[in-house]
């Protein structure tokens, strides 16, 4: 039998594309006949648009249009009634501007440099109005919608009467996903109803879903290429007003139109990470046992639609606690609408628990890896459920032995090494294991080889890679053998990627349309073949890509050679079953950080870094530490450099550029040791892989608050951790 | 490509400098014109957008990935726009248009660039290598090999950036050490984080002696 694939390092299917710049991402593409977009935005905050004069932009050298609400030809979709007041910005709808930066125009010439001038001469006039971008002139304002519950188990406020407690308030600001890929589209009308696009998106299949409605057309009229992603975070898995306004400028034009946005725009136009307000009471009895957490949050969103994500959620199912409430709400901001971005609320409630967590340790004179021991909640406490898997003790223990915890002084300060102050902190991470639901084909050709496809996408991880080593198992067909295609609307149904359960749902499905393939073949053989002829498909082994019966070995080429096939296609969906309903499962993952602190300048030096993650089964474990060395860069930045300030007299971002909003560079990062637990999830899917993605950042930031902490007594509750806190 | 916020309009009737330097050039060009294209070109109002083609070129000779071009572009062309709308070299990526990022790193002359920093008229007569000039045919160059192997990257974006300054870091000799690898490699965001990859596939390629 051939070694299995799944578990091993295998290099990058699609690197070599990648290292060559074959890899073709949407911006790279050029229809016959492109014409370049630029837009022109609002300078104002809230307000009217009063008027709009496009003369001078449309004499300019090769305009071909100037489109806004004043021209627009009419939207299918826009005439749709929507009892809910909330949906969305409209873009080109009418003459409303509800945050800085919003769109006003997009511009049409016939090369970048005559778009992007022509876009500055187009005069906007607006009457302003009052505008508001700050949280704390908003917090009386804040409201929970219909689908925002409270969660109480036990007694509300149980804290306050535990023998010890602590209370307090943890801010985190507006964070942006900044991929370095700029976000945009190229839309191309082929015909009135026949749209194709160029896409940065997560999902294929959800841009064509979002589209269909807008431009009532039915989804086999849409063709959404998708193929290589320069990253995402979260900001490519909705479409955007930006990527409407391109589609809708293309249909009056009739020619293919691309558009990218700069680096500026990627703050107002596609999502962040929105800023939050959190507040917990924690209480416990004085050997550490917890009697009580409440935690409350405050987020923003934007004035025309209620963005929510799980910011709470883990402070009820974390640990062992018997008196548990939580309350979330939001507040409206002259801001355009926030997204999830990598680890979302998880990561935002993470930052405040696991700190209070560091905190009440302090209080008690307890190592805090002895206070999560204490509490480590066996069951899930807040389903009621056991584990489908659950390793995170063993993860508190490796990470702690390869760090050199025992090196860390329960008293803050104490530790000095060439007159920098060393810390160690450390701190969980927790997200829900998903399944959903997808569609893969397998097509087996008569040469042997194997390619399955499925509309899944790659942002990074390595799907590609991935899927053939789960395939490679599957059929024991050779990994060089077997493609996985992803990426484009044509294909079968796939789930956006997200939520870090690619592997786990599409994985699945190529699993399941694997064995589907062997079962077709195993009735080809037994139908035709004289070797096969008097088994029984059931009976049939397959073994290395082969059919086997007792000394009998066919290859599976050989099947379709015989029957003069030249292929042999199969599709299956696969999703969960009831087994979601018995089980809780989540993937953990456990952050150590030593950190070393200036003690004049306050400047934040982290020195080692070692991450857990109790994930399942590790399918490539050479792209399963890149994912989760990358979700520790994210992290340091939340920690201590990424902050999108707003100049809130104008409602708008002073440090939108890559100089001024700082996210993570090489020398930013110090050598990270990531450990799997690398055990199988008995139930969750037949890779028994749970996600990585999301617990590669959560928790993080507060592995770093917390060492920073215990090198200096000095507790930083506001992110990012910048030198002037520690001073 | 949105509209600087505009501040301080300029008064209503009153040209700010740069429109009225425009506007000088497309008078002057349209004048020009008339001496020397046919009659039938002479239409100035209709055909503003082919005369003010005409006479906004400026000729450029350069050799990009060993072959040799006579360009005819505007001198508001960036390198890596001209790279990647005109000549189809779509390896190179734009991340932020301002210098910051590193995506658009090429070599000029063999010394590592940011092509959106500079315009392609101010390279008259270069060598430029692009990452599509890196490889020899079907052999990749030593550092491509290394980022395979190490998993230097995750979508990829950055990565003709990274590998480009990466294979000047080791010739600069700035590949001494990891710390001095993530210093002189910090010039190249990497969004997914792929640092520690990157820092291991330039030492290996450094250590192994290649000649890069």
């Amino acid at each position: 039998m051939k070694k299995q694939a799944v578990g091993q390092s295998m290099d990058r299917v699609d690197g070599r594309l990648k290292v060559t710049g074959g890899a073709r991402y949407f911006a790279d593409h050029q229809p016959e006949g492109m014409l370049y977009a630029a837009l022109v935005c609002s300078p104002i905050s809230s307000g009217r648009i009063t008027a709009i004069d496009a003369t001078r932009a449309l004499r300019a050298p090769g305009v071909a249009d100037v489109v806004s609400h004043l021209n627009v030809p009419p939207i299918p979709g826009y005439k749709v009634e929507n009892p809910n007041p909330k949906q969305g910005l409209k873009i080109f709808y009418d003459d409303r501007i509800y945050s800085n930066g919003q769109p006003v125009a997009i511009v049409v010439a016939n090369t970048l440099e005559r778009a992007v001038y022509a876009a500055t001469l187009v005069k906007v006039t607006y009457a302003q109005e009052v505008h508001q971008t700050d949280m704390a002139g908003s917090i009386d304002k804040a409201f929970q919608n219909k689908n925002m519950k409270d969660y109480q188990r036990g007694e509300a406020d149980a804290w306050k009467k535990a023998p010890v407690s602590l209370e307090a308030e943890y801010n985190i600001p507006i964070e942006v996903h900044n991929p370095m890929e700029l976000a945009g589209i190229i839309a191309h009308w082929e015909t009135p109803d026949k749209l194709t696009l160029y896409a940065k998106t997560q999902g294929v299949k959800s841009v064509q879903q979002s589209l269909k409605t807008l431009f009532q057309l039915p989804e086999s009229q849409i063709t959404v290429h998708s193929q290589f992603v320069g990253g995402a975070f979260g900001m490519a898995l909705r479409i955007w007003p930006m990527e409407v306004a391109t589609i809708i400028a293309a249909r009056k034009i009739r020619k293919p139109i691309k558009l990218v946005l700069t680096r500026k725009d990627m703050f107002t136009l596609v999502g962040y990470r929105p800023a939050a307000k959190q507040r917990i009471g924690i209480g416990a009895t004085a050997d550490g046992k917890l009697t009580g957490i409440t935690h409350e949050a405050i987020a923003n969103t934007s004035p025309y639609e209620d963005f929510t994500e799980a910011i709470v959620n883990m402070s009820r199912m974390m640990y062992a606690c018997p008196n548990v409430n939580t309350h979330y709400q939001l507040v409206s901001l002259n801001l355009s609408t926030p997204v999830w971005m990598r680890g979302p609320g998880e990561a935002t409630g993470a930052f405040a628990l696991e700190s209070a967590i560091d905190e009440l340790a302090h209080q008690l004179h307890m190592d805090p890896l002895q206070l999560r021991l204490i509490n480590h909640a066996d069951t899930d406490p807040e389903k009621n459920l056991p584990y489908s898997s659950k390793y995170l003790k063993e993860a508190y223990e490796m990470g702690a032995a390869k760090i050199g915890w025992q090196q860390r002084s329960q008293t803050p300060g104490k530790l000095e090494e060439n007159g920098w102050l060393v810390g160690y902190g450390m701190s969980s991470g927790v997200f829900g294991a998903g399944r959903g639901r997808a569609t893969a084909s397998a097509t087996l050709k008569a040469d042997g080889s194997l390619v399955i496809r499925s509309a899944a996408a790659d942002i990074g991880p390595g799907t590609a890679t991935a899927m053939v080593q789960i395939a490679a198992d599957a059929t024991g067909i050779d990994v060089k053998k077997i493609k996985f295609l992803l990426g484009e609307s044509e294909y079968p149904e796939a789930p956006r990627q997200g939520g870090s359960s690619t592997v786990s749902t599409v994985g699945s499905a190529v699993n399941d349309v694997c064995r589907n393939l062997q079962q077709k073949l195993g009735e080809l053989a037994t139908a035709n073949i004289p070797a096969f002829k008097d088994l029984k498909v059931e009976n049939i082994q397959h073994e290395d890509g082969q059919l086997v019966a007792g000394n009998t070995r066919l290859d599976y080429a050989a099947v379709l050679q015989q029957q003069q096939l030249p292929e042999l296609m199969v599709t299956t969906t696969s999703q969960a079953g009831d087994e979601r309903k018995q089980y809780a499962m989540y993937s953990f993952s456990v952050h150590f950080t030593k950190v070393h602190v200036h003690p004049a300048t306050g400047v934040v030096r982290i020195k080692h870094i070692v991450s857990v993650a109790d994930s399942g089964t590790v399918v490539n474990t050479k792209t399963a530490r890149s994912q989760m060395i990358g979700g520790v860069v994210g992290g340091i930045g939340m920690a201590l450099t990424e902050e999108a300030l707003i100049d809130h007299r104008f409602g708008r971002y002073v440090n939108n550029n890559y100089a001024d909003y700082h996210v993570p560079v090489n020398a930013d990062t110090p050598p990270t040791d990531v450990l799997f637990i690398n055990k199988k999830d008995p139930v969750i899917n037949p890779m028994g892989a749970k996600g990585m993605g999301e617990i590669a950042l959560i928790g993080f930031a507060a592995a770093v608050s917390n060492a920073v902490f215990n090198a200096t007594g000095k507790r930083v509750r506001d992110l990012p951790i910048t030198p002037d806190k520690l001073i | 490509m949105s509209q600087a916020p505009n501040e301080n309009p300029s008064c209503p009737g009153k040209k700010d400098k740069h429109e009225a330097r425009r506007d000088f050039l497309k008078q002057s060009s349209a004048l020009m014109a008339l001496a020397f294209t046919p009659p039938l070109v002479v239409k100035a109002g209709e055909h503003d957008e082919a005369i003010a083609g005409l006479f906004e070129k400026m000729p450029v000779s350069l050799e990009i990935n060993g072959k040799a071009y006579q360009l005819s572009v505007e001198p508001r062309v960036t390198l890596l726009d001209l790279l990647r709308e005109q000549l189809n070299l779509t390896g190179t990526k734009k991340g932020c248009d301002h210098g910051q990022c590193g995506a658009c790193t090429v070599h000029v002359n063999g010394q590592r660039i940011n092509a959106c920093l500079t315009l392609a008229v101010m390279q008259e007569g270069k060598k430029i290598t692009t990452i599509e000039g890196l490889a020899q045919g079907d052999t990749l160059h030593p550092v491509q090999e290394a980022f395979i192997k190490h998993d230097g990257f995750q979508c990829g974006y950055c990565t003709p950036g990274q590998i480009m300054s990466a294979v000047a870091c080791i010739r600069e000799g700035h590949a001494g050490s990891p710390e001095e690898i993530r210093e002189f490699m910090s010039g190249n965001i990497c969004r997914c984080g792929a640092y520690d990859n990157i820092v291991a596939a330039i030492t290996e390629v450094k250590q192994g002696g290649h000649t890069v």
